[in-house]
């Protein structure tokens, strides 16, 4: 399709098949990682090279589908370059397993073809964005429209509040987490749009419970990678039990088997160990 | 209660009190995350944990000690250094530091089996500081001296505490954290670097580098690495890839513990990066379980204590 039939028709294409997840997802519970990375970060070593290595120990801890971003791409700014071999490599070398979510920096030129390609080239189900290092927060109107972009191309945006620990990054590569206060307002704005915050730490947390009850009657989805405290997933769900809470892992940068052990830290009911495995990750993509 | 009772009573209620499982409760048959640990033998192993806070919720500190022993024995924590019960003060006074001692020794006598006690110092106040390793070391049941933010490590107040400890054959965990490569560190708050000066000059009495430095691990196991009296507590920051196997390489197992810092993080994400590292299963045993038992060996032969 062209790209201004794209921008205009864009409604018909959240129709488009999802080449990209594997249609065993929708049928067989298992585990959704929402939150692993191809690539590398700058600053630490890697363990997974090479996407084979990945997908080896994800489907050894019984991993069923991975959304992948790249961390090659954040501080790139061919973007469409970083996201066609994102693709590319879960396609050829991700074994089912791999699910890419394309790099979408809004503060790029044309940035609405880089989303039209994730959708209509890829078929990636949803962009991975990183505002703290792309430069603008989450009331900046370029924000805004690519939400309503995305929703209307029924991509789900993907927001890491973070990569690493402030406290601990490389001079050079200074970024402060990004502040979700002001996602509350926007996703109100755009009916429909579908998002999900990666890595909210505690301070997301352990401090701004309301803020984070306000985002999930939005239908905000959250992930357990960084969440901490000792039985971490449980004390949250005690403070809101309706919580679309997911499993994220954040490796390689982080040890998988970090966030795999916080599932039996907590004494969770099978609901809501089904629900955060693959129910909440399931009806974010409306696979369910 | 004199020194004899105390340690009458704690071996009672070490005796009474229920054994370790060493066995994830939540992992009957596979459970949710059976694949984390690599084989039974590291599944059953038994971990011990060199740097716990007791803040469950509860209403007396064995009730919270209790609530969570039972979360450690989902993931198979078995013994956990305890210190420092909250609240907590950046620089406490004596007041405040006997108090946390308090809440400590009182988990003690119903729960020796499960923690050894670690005495929270400030060295700010060092006389106050020595009475007080008297009062729970020396007579008491602790094995182990906790130093937090009060002091930095090279001050020269700590020396007289070193000595001390040395002759008690008490253990000590001093906090380190590398906050944007110094800048964001509390006043007061030490350095790995700033420990190895101590270490310095205490040559042979074994020190713990809690935390390593934090989320600047790499700084951190530099600092310490000449310093083979130095032992690195991997816990309390991020489980970022490549900390332990870092530290093995740099360090060699024998001198890298597994600590969670719990309650301000999880045991998942601190046993996660140990269980999850590319190093062999007899270095993962020895961070996990072997190397703080060896350390404590010295303070608990001299209390009696057989693990």
């Amino acid at each position: 399709m062209h790209r201004r039939h794209f921008l205009t028709r864009a409604a018909g294409l959240a129709a488009l098949p999802l080449a990209a997840v594997p249609a065993s997802a929708a049928a067989v519970p298992g585990l959704i990682d929402t939150n692993v990375s191809l690539g590398e970060w700058p600053a630490r070593p890697s363990w997974a090279r090479r996407p084979a290595d990945l997908v080896a120990r994800l489907r050894r801890h019984g991993v069923t589908s991975a959304w992948t971003g790249d961390l090659d791409s954040i501080l790139q700014t061919d973007t469409a370059g970083a996201n066609a071999r994102l693709a590319a490599a879960c396609a050829q070398e991700g074994a089912g397993v791999l699910v890419p979510f394309g790099t979408i920096n809004p503060t790029l030129p044309d940035w609405e073809e880089d989303v039209r390609r994730c959708r209509e080239v890829h078929r990636m189900p949803g962009v991975r964005l990183h505002p703290n290092y792309h430069g603008y927060g989450l009331d900046d109107a370029r924000f805004l429209r690519l939400l309503e972009l995305a929703t209307r191309f029924g991509l789900l945006v993907q927001i890491a509040v973070t990569i690493e620990d402030d406290r601990s990054q490389n001079p050079a590569l200074r970024a402060a987490p990004v502040q979700p206060a002001p996602l509350a307002e926007s996703v109100e704005r755009v009916p429909g749009a579908r998002v999900m915050l990666l890595n909210g730490t505690t301070r997301l947390y352990g401090s701004a419970i309301p803020l984070v009850q306000r985002l999930n009657r939005s239908g905000v989805r959250f992930e357990i990678a960084t969440l901490e405290g000792v039985a971490g997933i449980a004390g949250l769900l005690q403070k809101v039990p309706d919580l679309h809470l997911c499993f994220g892992s954040h490796t390689p940068y982080f040890y998988f088997e970090a966030a795999l052990l916080k599932l039996a830290e907590s004494d969770l009911t099978p609901a809501q160990l089904a629900a955060i495995r693959h129910g909440h990750a399931h009806s974010a993509l409306s696979l369910s | 209660m004199n020194r004899r009772t105390f340690l009458h009573a704690s071996a009672f209620a070490a005796g009474a009190a229920a054994l370790p499982p060493a066995l994830p409760a939540a992992t009957p048959s596979g459970g949710p995350a059976a694949t984390a640990w690599e084989n039974e033998e590291l599944r059953r192993l038994g971990y011990w944990d060199i740097h716990a806070h007791v803040g469950t919720p509860g209403p007396t500190p064995a009730k919270r000690m209790e609530a969570l022993v039972r979360i450690a024995d989902r993931v198979g924590v078995e013994r956990l250094c305890i210190c420092m019960s909250p609240p907590w003060s950046y620089e406490p006074t004596p007041e405040q530091f006997r108090r946390s001692n308090d809440d400590v020794l009182a988990i003690l006598k119903e729960w020796s089996s499960r923690a050894f006690g670690l005495v929270y110092l400030n060295p700010k106040h060092t006389r106050e500081s020595l009475d007080e390793l008297e009062r729970c070391v020396a007579d008491g049941p602790m094995v182990g001296i906790k130093l937090w933010v009060g002091s930095r490590a090279n001050a020269p107040e700590l020396d007289p505490i070193l000595r001390r400890a040395r002759e008690l054959d008490a253990l000590i965990l001093q906090h380190t954290w590398i906050k944007q490569r110094g800048q964001g560190n509390l006043p007061h708050e030490s350095t790995p670097m700033e420990l190895a000066e101590l270490s310095a000059r205490h040559p042979g009495l074994p020190l713990v580098c809690g935390h390593t430095g934090g989320g600047d691990w790499a700084l951190g196991i530099r600092a310490i690495r000449a310093r083979p009296e130095l032992h690195a507590d991997l816990g309390g920051g991020d489980p970022v890839y490549g900390q332990v196997e870092m530290a093995v390489r740099e360090l060699g197992a024998s001198r890298v513990l597994y600590g969670s810092d719990v309650n301000g993080r999880s045991f998942a994400s601190q046993l996660g990066r140990v269980l999850g590292a590319d190093i062999s299963v007899a270095d993962k045993k020895l961070i996990l379980r072997e190397n703080l038992r060896r350390l404590l060996q010295p303070a608990l032969r001299r209390k009696g204590i057989v693990t």
